[in-house]
This record gives C-alpha cells, structure tokens and sequence, in this order.
C-alpha cells in the first residue's frame, strides 16, 4: 500500500504535554490532527464537543471552524469559545464558497447523512482536501453477525439498534472507493483502522482492508475537473 | 473631530437624567437625503477604557430599550434593561469592558427624535423629523464611538433591532468591529413583522389624541392608542407556551366570568397593565420612527440584493444566537443570516437556546445564553489579547 507509507502510523506524543481533554483524544482524530499543518483553514464537520477543534486550537494554533447537529454539542463547543456552528452536512454545508478550507473533516459522520453523495461532493468542493472517516460494513464481524445470527449487526461502532440509530446510510470500505471513483474525487491517502482508531497497512481497493478493517480513514483531493 | 463637542442642552428637562451627551453641528447625511444638524446623541457608559483602548464593547439596544442598560430607569425607576448581562461578575462585566450603549436617533431618551424641538420653528418636529434609518442608527453610534477615541470595538452586542444594528455594524464598518453578537434577530425585517408593527402604527394614528403627530405642541397625548400597539407588540415577544405557563386562562381577581369586557383574564390584565405602564415612558411618534427603521431594514437590499455581498468585507468573529419559541425572529432568520456569513467563510458561531420563553428570552434569565457569550467573548478575548478577564 503506497499511500499508507506516507502516514505516521502512530503518532509521536505532542512536544507540549498538557492537561485537558487531549489526553483522551479518540486515537482516529488524533491520527487526522496529525495530518493537518499548523496555519491550516479546517472545518469540522459533526466536531460533537469539540475535541479536535479543541487539540488543534491548543496543539497547533489553528483557529478552527466546525459544525454540529446537536444543541447539547454546539452550545458546550462555543461555551469553550470555538467557532462552531449549529448545522448539518445534508442543509447547512453548501453555502460555503469553493475551496473555503483548507481542510475539510468528516469524522464518523458520513453514514448519518441523507445525502451521502451530494455530502462528499462538497465537501472536495468547499476543502482543498477532505478527511473522510465512517465505519466499514464490510468488517468480517458485522458480516459474520448477519450472516449467523440473521439480526442487524451491531458493534463497538455501531452500537445502537437498529431503530434507534442515526446512521441511516452505511457503506463499505470497497462501496466508498467506487463512490470516490464516480464523483471524480481522487484519493491521496487512506488508512485501515480497528476499533480503538489504530492504523492497519492494507490497501483500501484489495478485499483484505474491507473485511478486516473496523473503520476507514481517506484523505480526497480535487472534484470531477 | 472638532465639529463635536459633548454639550448640555440647558432647554432640555432631560438634561438632568445620568449619563453623557454628544452635541453634533456637523450634517449627519440620512438615508432618507436629509442632513441632520444639529443633533444630540444620549449615551451611558460603564467600566473603564483600558490603556490600549481595546476592551470597549457597544451595546444596541432595542426597540424600547434606552440607554440605561445596567441602571435604573430615570422615569419609572426600574432596573436597567439588561442586568442579567451586564454588571460586576456578569458575562459583561464591567470590571473587564468598558460598556456603551446609545440611544438610537429618533428615540425619546435625550438623543435626537420627533418629540424634540426643532430649532428652526422653535416647535417640536412631530412628523416633520426625518425618517430614519437602521444605518442612519448606525452612523449616529459610529461618532460616539469615535468621540470616545476608539478605533476598534471588542464586540458589538445586541437582541431584536439591537441584532439589526450589530448586523449593519459589521457590514458599513467591519474594521472596526472585531466580534459581533446579533441575538435574535435577522438581516431583514420579515412581512409578517411589518405587518404588525403597521398595527401598532394605525392603532396610534386612530387615537384622537395624536392630532397628526401634533400632540405635543397641542398638549394632548396619545396614550391609549400606544397602549394598543404596546399590547399587540408584547404578545409578539412572548410565546403560546410562556403565556400558557404564566398565565393559562385564569382568572383576574374574580371567581367566575362576568359576561361583559372587563380584563376577566389575567392575560388581558396583565397586557392592559404593559400598555398603560409604557406611555409613560415612551414617546408615540418615536415609536412610529423606530418601527419604520425597523420595517425598511434589509441589508441585502443595501448590497444588490445578495446578502453574503453585504459580509463580502467582514472581519469579524460573529456569534448568531436565536431561540427555538422565538416566532418574531425565528431561528430560520439566524441560519440564513448563518448561511450568508459562510458564503464569504466568515468565522461564525451560531447557535440556538433551548426555550419557551419567546423572543424576549434575550433580555432574561437563560443560563445556556450566558454560558454562550461567556465561552465567546472568551474565546474572542484570547484572540484580541485581552489579559485578565474574569473567567
């Protein structure tokens, strides 16, 4: 895998040691944090509390943007004096001017859209790179739990029932590719995740990483042009 | 600017009410073409000015509202009108800004308005005051602030047409505006909105007592007919849910109804009591002013009719705050208003309370409210270099 050779697969810990939530900075945003240059123009799109927004303001100095579907998130981001706005990817992204970002992040939050596609197309609209990362259908357990128990499948990820949860549209790692591929949209890096975010060398277009990987990670560049 | 000097006008009774007085001989070029001069702008200040002149943030008040935004009102003695924000301790505290807030050009609290004496006929102006504007508003606060020497203001701040001038703010002079803070408000006065306040204006000019605006030359007053707008306004402010929880439909000191149209209900007694206490305090022909200034604000139309053009410079960090039972200023204003400012990727915050409380949710106690501009103005503060808050 090309691209997973360019990654730093575990990150170094921070020059500044502090105290605060950067600690307990999921280990998947960490490893998008750690792609993002310092002086960068980022949104975070779903920043839930604001961890990210938070470690890159602290970490990096860069004055983040972010969007959030709930209130409860919103109000505790902006509450800690982040820029965050009350939204959602489906209405409340297209406004946006193109190339408005320099990074644009969609961490987790894809499969809850209802417009999967229109969101991605944006987004590599809006960002001059995007950082796009969803749980993989395709991880052999969540095939496993439907093919022998014959139930929708849940998991650390997708830990909510069937009719309770918000993600509405969920994909493969191999589904995302082909999508990728359609929109145009080029990928300039991706990594394999397990559960706890921790990157796995496997390359996104062989069958290995959609059954084996628990998430996928993908840095996209450029639209159809 | 050595066209302003800060005078008393000796005429005036309202000279002996707190507070600072801009007395301006230079022509204020209105929207309308009338040069307005001269002409006096009320203002109170709280706090200190910091060395660096950097802490100072403008408060607009709204329709209503006055100066007095943290002291007692100099005709019926009520608080000021946003205790809840502002004062020692608070999420404006005085200890960390220098707070200032002018009464709006055709207002009734000493700055210039219908109910003053035109020097040329030696009369009050009744209608014959020009009509006035949100940005004639505006220009009128921008030499306040000049006068005052500062050259960036730490935040603009203010609910309803306080929103709408913070807007005009950031859009006429973005450089000097380094955060602004609309709170229920919109970048344009809706046809609903304009409905009502022509209600309040007809109900008004239907009362006997106005004579044409001339009420005051003729010693007369229109009071009842102010009473009625102020009523229909008010319920505007509030919402089904809060009027529900206060008031339901009980009674005004009486068991059963009485057939006849007396206040038998607390709601309509409880209005009757916000109509009457009001034109006490507040002129009717201002009141016709200000509800226009309202009603021609659009700050789209300003700019080609696109609203992001009227943002195109926009410097500012914007915290937009609506309220969910808002239904006079709804949260949908706020997110286009939202949407405009992320079409110039301006750095907005943007959220929405939580409540049943309506409009006027703004000038009461909301904690999420607090919390918000706290973290905000925090927020901002770090970014402009302001040491020392109080957190």
């Amino acid at each position: 895998m090309s691209d997973s050779a360019t990654l730093p697969l575990r990150a170094a810990a921070p020059a500044r040691v502090q105290s605060g939530p950067s600690h307990d900075l999921r280990k998947d945003l960490r490893l998008i944090a750690d792609m993002i240059e310092p002086g960068a123009r980022v949104l975070d799109i779903g920043c839930g509390d604001g961890a990210l927004l938070a470690y890159l303001a602290r970490e990096k100095g860069i004055d983040a943007r972010g969007m959030e579907l709930s209130q409860s998130g919103v109000n505790a981001c902006v509450g800690h004096g982040l820029s965050v706005i009350q939204g959602d990817a489906d209405r409340d992204l297209e406004a946006y001017p193109s190339g408005a970002f320099d990074v644009v992040v969609l961490s987790r939050t894809l499969q809850a859209t209802r417009q999967p596609r229109q969101v991605l197309e944006t987004l590599v609209r809006i960002g001059r790179r995007a950082i796009v990362s969803f749980p993989n259908f395709g991880f052999w357990r969540i095939r496993l739990g439907l093919l022998w128990d014959g139930r929708m499948p849940m998991s650390d990820l997708l830990n909510q029932p069937w009719y309770e949860t918000p993600n509405i549209h969920l994909c493969t790692i191999s589904d995302f590719v082909v999508l990728c591929d359609e929109i145009g949209a080029r990928i300039e890096r991706s990594v394999a995740l397990d559960r706890h975010g921790v990157p796995y060398a496997l390359s996104p277009r062989g069958t290995l990483a959609n059954l084996l990987a628990e998430q996928g990670l993908f840095v996209l560049a450029g639209g159809k042009s | 600017m050595p066209t302003l000097t800060a005078a008393r006008l000796p005429m005036r009774p309202e000279t002996e009410w707190p507070g600072h007085r801009l007395y301006v001989e230079q022509p204020l070029l209105l929207d309308c073409g009338v040069e307005l001069a001269p002409f006096t702008i009320a203002y109170q200040t709280y706090g200190t000015l910091n060395a660096d002149r950097s802490n100072a943030v403008l408060i607009c008040h709204a329709l209503t509202g006055d100066q007095y935004v943290a002291d007692p009102h100099p005709i019926t003695g009520n608080p000021g009108w946003w205790t809840t924000l502002v004062g020692p301790g608070g999420v404006l505290d005085t200890g960390d800004y220098f707070l200032i807030c002018a009464n709006v050009l055709g207002g009734c609290m000493g700055t210039s308005g219908p109910k003053d004496i035109n020097l040329a006929t030696g009369e009050p102006w009744a209608l014959s005051f020009p009509v006035i504007t949100i940005r004639d508003m505006v220009r009128a606060q921008k030499l306040v602030v000049e006068h005052l020497g500062i050259d960036s203001l730490f935040c603009v701040i203010g609910g309803s047409m306080g929103a709408m001038q913070v807007l005009q703010w950031a859009a006429s002079y973005p450089e000097m505006v380094f955060s602004a803070v609309p709170v229920a408000g919109a970048a344009r006065h809706s046809a609903q909105n304009i409905a009502f306040h022509e209600v309040g204006r007809q109900a008004i000019m239907a009362d006997p007592e106005w004579c044409g605006g001339r009420y005051l030359s003729l010693g007369r007053k229109p009071a009842r007919g102010l009473a009625v707008a102020r009523m229909a306004a008010h319920i505007t402010y509030l919402s089904e849910a809060a009027l529900h929880r206060k008031f339901g439909r009980n009674l005004q000191d009486r068991h059963a109804i009485t057939y006849g149209f007396d206040a038998d209900f607390q709601v309509e007694s409880y209005l009757r009591h916000q109509g009457s206490t009001f034109v006490d305090r507040f002129d009717a022909n201002s009141y016709l002013y200000i509800t226009r200034a309202m009603d021609y604000f659009d700050l789209a139309a300003e700019h080609g009719g696109s609203l992001p053009a009227a943002f195109a410079g926009a410097r500012s960090r914007f915290c937009v705050i609506s309220f969910t039972s808002d239904w006079l200023f709804p949260t949908s204003e706020s997110r286009e208003l939202v949407h405009a400012l992320n079409a110039v990727a301006a750095n907005v915050s943007f959220v929405e309370i939580e409540t049943d409380k309506g409009h006027d949710a703004f000038l009461l106690q909301e904690p999420e409210l607090f919390a918000t501009l706290r973290g905000f103005l925090a927020g901002c503060g770090e970014h402009r270099g302001l040491n020392g808050l109080h957190r």
